[in-house]
């Protein structure tokens, strides 16, 4: 059941139940775009850059910002994933994540690492991936690329380049597709089912 | 996700659970390629190594795994200490219990002593090996080799040779190969294998040159000579003779095939000297790297969750939640990451820097 | 004046006599002065035994007292004490004591001391060697003329090795009218051995005892108390093969008495695989099949003896790895419970039988005068009270025993002792230890 993603989320997310399509696949592909070009301004180029993405979807939002990347400047930028399961803050909180591969096919001295994940909410993950890269070595600077913002930041982290804002509730969930993991591309959010609340 | 507090048994793992460690493994075998041989996981955990039987290999390689998930050590050696007269298993135990480690390792020489341990600590128990029963670490990094050669182990035919009756290894591997559906053979002369081994999923044969060229994996396991005085054979040349590898027999074995031991080789008797010389490097070679990356993805997989056990109602995000789905929740992290606010040298968070 | 007791309106099981049905029984002082539906007891103390069966208080041919030597484990007190809750009035102790009873002084001591505690009759069992070292016989004459009147006589413990030394035995034993009791195991093929061997014992690794290792020895055991004409009595028979072997001996004719204990008749060795030695034993727990053919034993009579062959052991014996630990358990207050349990309820015995096996079944073992029934006029008044459909669950805290290693710690049993007597006065009444 889908509804006009144009209804404003805040007072929209009282308003909402199920599911609420946000970005749909032209979204994702124009996001990614424009978030390519500002990695470009920003750099004034692509000399010494580096994509990571973090696992899961954000390995293959890396590998499309990458291709854009080098597709713009006409020279070729590299793309790596890290995996922070074992970098985690919760670790022995809840059951052992996943591992997955951590991909470096470069050395980190001297570059600008583009950090990359789909969703940036309480900036954990990304704490977690900065250790993990400062592990494999020693970068220029790392910025950091999302797709979505959803707010409700736990950590003093903010991402220098976001695809959308999307501020939502605590208890909404948010789901990025993307072709290489779900099949399509896309941006769902998700409420729990609506219980009573006191003013 | 695995389902069992301790790690004592092979049989503790479902075949999901032994792909899930082989996965891991895979992926922390990494960390030993990076400058700094370390992640921070299981940082203000504490690991003990209780072997009350000698075991350097083992010993170091436990030890390893932990350090380089940033876990503490602390060895605990009890051999010729004040365990072997008067301080008894349990004391031991209530000892370490008091300390707090999160995990013990144990090596005993008594089949079971690792079950009567769990029930006396809280802490994790991992089996490294007990009596003549069990060595589950051992069997999945048997595994683990065995994978990095073979695509599954889905009808893979595995031959284990030799006293299969005194061998954990051969035990712990027969249930983690079952498990996985393997086609396992033992071969041993009668005296050898265990009275009511028809009962196990294996085939057994005595005449190691029928089994040979139809494996891909040939698992010779040590034989001791204590066992030639109790006289399970008659001599160590007879037991050479009809049970060693030798050149021959390497020969025969088909050209995809793979030997593996335990370690370490008994010269002329499982292994003749000059196969020994040429497989021993690489065998030994598979089993250090290997066993290290099989024992981190165990520490992580038995210490990475919570520590009351599994099954519990969790706070956050249920189990399996996909990757992306928002980021962990949940109460104060455990300690400060390194680091953390502090410069470390490069670029403050979400700013740039110019060198 | 004597104290006169009457024990009113239970069901009285009297396999000596043949008895089984509802009848009063009048004691008067030390004796059983009346038996018979309606008594009339002027002045006598009343006991209403309305719903519980009246019977002889049981025998057990086989206990470890662990006196003297071993009083961390047990006492002969807190043993006896043990036997009375458990419902009874005579145990045999076994001789592995320290110094072992291979001599009148020490077997008289025991002896002495069982009275002196005064609440189970104890008959001792004396060594048939010398420190039971299997070499050389001990002096049989001098135990059984002793004040402890020795008349059954055992290594148990450990097996007699030689086949010469058990017919020498057997024969001298026969002056004495006495019996051997052997403990049926051949040492070259339990070297070692840690549990029963079978399935179990090549899944966890721990070396095992086969069956044929009690069987070889139970078989020439048999020929030579065919041989000799001695008097043989096979303890704790754990194997169907064992018990076939003896079913055959009897049918030939042969003099030969056999026991088996509540663990055999219950557990298998299915229960090692949790390692808690608790189910150490030995013989070790068997398969089903051989659980199956024991109780089939019992039921047929080619066992005549429920013998618990209670082994306590200090706490700290028991909580250590498997092969560490000393093989034993607990019997004397669970097994009656097991007996009903597991023997009664599920229609192998009824219970008249059941309570043969515990009583006048070991009365025909060994000579104990006065035990085991028949309860008649002048018959002393050692006899047990007890509620056959009673359940209870085994606490191993609160057992009388000092030691602690019951395998039966948490499960339910059927029939429990309500009162013991021994020569009249009660040792246990409902359901508590008097002294």
């Amino acid at each position: 059941m889908l509804r006009d993603a144009s209804i404003p989320t805040g007072l929209g997310a009282f308003l909402m139940s199920g599911r609420t399509v946000v970005m749909d696949a032209a979204d994702v592909h124009r996001a990614l775009v424009r978030i390519a070009h500002e990695v470009v301004e920003r750099n004034k180029g692509t000399d010494g850059l580096v994509v990571v993405g973090i696992h899961t979807r954000g390995v293959p939002l890396a590998g499309r910002l990458a291709a854009k990347l080098t597709e713009i400047e006409g020279r070729p930028v590299p793309a790596g994933a890290v995996d922070v399961a074992m970098y985690r803050d919760d670790i022995g909180m809840r059951p052992p994540h996943a591992t997955h591969d951590t991909h470096l096919p470069f050395d980190l001295a001297g570059t600008v690492v583009v950090l990359v994940d789909d969703v940036l909410y309480t900036g954990r993950t990304v704490r977690a991936a900065l250790d993990a890269l400062t592990d494999f070595g020693r970068p220029r600077a790392i910025q950091l690329a999302v797709l979505v913002d959803r707010g409700h930041r736990e950590l003093p982290l903010r991402a220098d380049y976001v695809g959308k804002n999307l501020p939502t509730a605590a208890d909404q969930a948010v789901r990025v597709q993307l072709q290489e993991t779900d099949g399509s591309d896309g941006v769902v959010i998700e409420s729990a089912p609506r219980k009573a609340v006191a003013s | 996700m695995i389902n069992t507090k301790h790690l004592l048994s092979a049989a503790d793992l479902t075949a999901g659970e032994i792909t899930r460690v082989l996965d891991t493994a895979a992926h922390l075998a990494k960390v030993t390629d990076r400058a700094i041989k370390k992640v921070p996981t299981l940082r203000g955990r504490t690991v003990c190594n209780l072997f009350f039987e000698d075991s350097t290999r083992t010993r170091i390689s436990f030890e390893l795994a932990a350090k380089r998930l940033s876990a503490d050590v602390i060895n605990f050696s009890a051999k010729g200490s004040s365990v072997s007269k008067g301080e008894s298993l349990k004391d031991t135990a209530i000892t370490l219990e008091a300390m707090g480690v999160d995990a013990i390792v144990i090596r005993h020489g008594a089949s079971g002593a690792p079950w009567r341990l769990a029930e006396w600590v809280q802490a994790v128990v991992v089996n490294a090996g007990d009596g003549t029963h069990e060595h589950p670490t051992q069997a999945l990094l048997d595994l683990y080799t065995m994978r990095q050669r073979f695509p599954s182990f889905e009808g893979l035919r595995v031959a284990i040779v030799g006293d299969v009756l005194h061998s954990r290894v051969a035990r712990s591997n027969v249930l983690a190969l079952t498990t996985m559906g393997a086609e396992v053979t033992l071969v041993a002369p009668p005296t050898l294998l265990p009275a009511r081994v028809d009962a196990w999923a294996v085939a057994v044969s005595y005449d190691l040159d029928a089994v040979l060229p139809k494996q891909d994996v040939v698992m010779m396991l040590r034989v001791q000579l204590e066992r030639q005085r109790a006289g399970f054979f008659p001599s160590m040349r007879e037991y050479a003779r009809l049970y060693g590898l030798d050149a021959r027999r390497l020969d025969a074995m088909a050209d995809h095939a793979i030997v593996m031991h335990p370690g370490p080789m008994n010269r002329g008797v499982e292994i003749a000297a000059d196969v020994a010389d040429s497989l021993e490097r690489s065998v030994i070679a598979d089993q250090v790297a290997n066993g290290i990356s099989v024992r981190m993805a165990l520490l992580y997989l038995l210490l990475g969750g919570p520590p009351e056990g599994f099954g519990e109602p969790r706070r956050g995000a249920p189990m399996g939640r996909p990757e992306g789905f928002g980021e962990p929740r949940g109460g104060a992290p455990m300690g400060r990451p390194e680091g953390f606010g502090e410069p470390r040298g490069g670029a403050p968070m979400g700013r740039e820097v110019t060198a | 004046m004597s104290q006169r007791t009457l024990l009113r309106g239970g069901r009285l099981v009297d396999p000596a006599s043949g008895h089984d049905g509802v009848a009063d029984v009048l004691l008067d002082g030390a004796v059983v002065a009346e038996v018979g539906p309606g008594l009339e007891a002027a002045g006598a103390k009343q006991v209403d035994c309305g719903g519980l069966v009246v019977c002889p208080g049981f025998v057990d041919l086989h206990v470890h007292l662990r006196e003297p030597g071993r009083e961390d484990a047990e006492t002969i007190e807190t043993g006896s004490r043990a036997a009375a809750l458990g419902g009874y009035t005579a145990v045999c102790p076994m001789p592995n004591t320290d110094p072992v009873a291979d001599n009148a002084g020490v077997v008289e001591m025991v002896a002495a001391r069982g009275r002196q505690v005064g609440l189970v009759d104890v008959f001792p069992v004396g060594a048939v060697t010398l420190g039971q070292r299997g070499v050389e016989l001990a002096e049989l004459g001098a135990m059984a003329r002793s004040a402890a009147a020795v008349d059954c006589f055992s290594d148990d413990g450990h097996p007699i090795r030689e086949a010469r030394l058990l017919r020498l035995a057997l024969e001298y034993a026969r002056a004495f009218d006495a019996v051997v009791a052997d403990h049926a195991e051949d040492a070259s093929l339990t070297d070692g051995a840690q549990m029963h061997e079978g399935e179990v014992s090549a899944t966890l690794g721990l070396a095992g005892w086969p069956a044929a290792a009690e069987e070889m020895v139970v078989a020439r055991d048999l020929l030579l108390a065919e041989l000799t004409g001695g008097r043989l009595h096979l303890c704790h028979v754990s194997t169907g093969g064992a018990v076939e072997l003896v079913r055959a001996a009897k049918a030939r004719g042969v003099r030969v008495t056999a026991e088996a204990a509540p663990q055999h008749f219950t557990l298998t060795d299915d229960t090692v695989r949790s390692y808690d030695p608790v189910f150490k034993v030995n013989p070790p727990l068997r398969e089903k099949a051989d659980v199956e053919a024991v109780r089939q034993g019992l039921a047929d009579g080619t066992l005549d003896a429920i013998a618990t062959d209670h082994a306590p052991h200090a706490r700290e014996d028991k909580e250590v790895e498997w092969s560490a630990a000393p093989p034993g358990m607990l019997g004397l207050e669970t097994a009656l419970g097991l007996a009903v349990a597991e023997l009664v309820g599920p229609g192998y015995l009824e219970l008249p039988a059941a309570i043969e096996r515990l009583t006048a079944g070991p009365a025909r073992c060994r000579r104990l005068p006065g035990h085991g029934g028949p309860v008649t006029p002048g018959a002393p008044a050692n006899l047990t009270v007890l509620d056959p459909a009673a359940r209870w669950t085994v606490d191993r805290a609160r057992l009388a025993s000092r030691a602690r290693n019951t395998p039966f710690h948490g499960r339910e049993l059927t029939g429990r002792v309500v009162h013991t007597l021994l020569r009249g006065a009660f040792t246990v009444r409902d359901g508590k230890a008097q002294r």
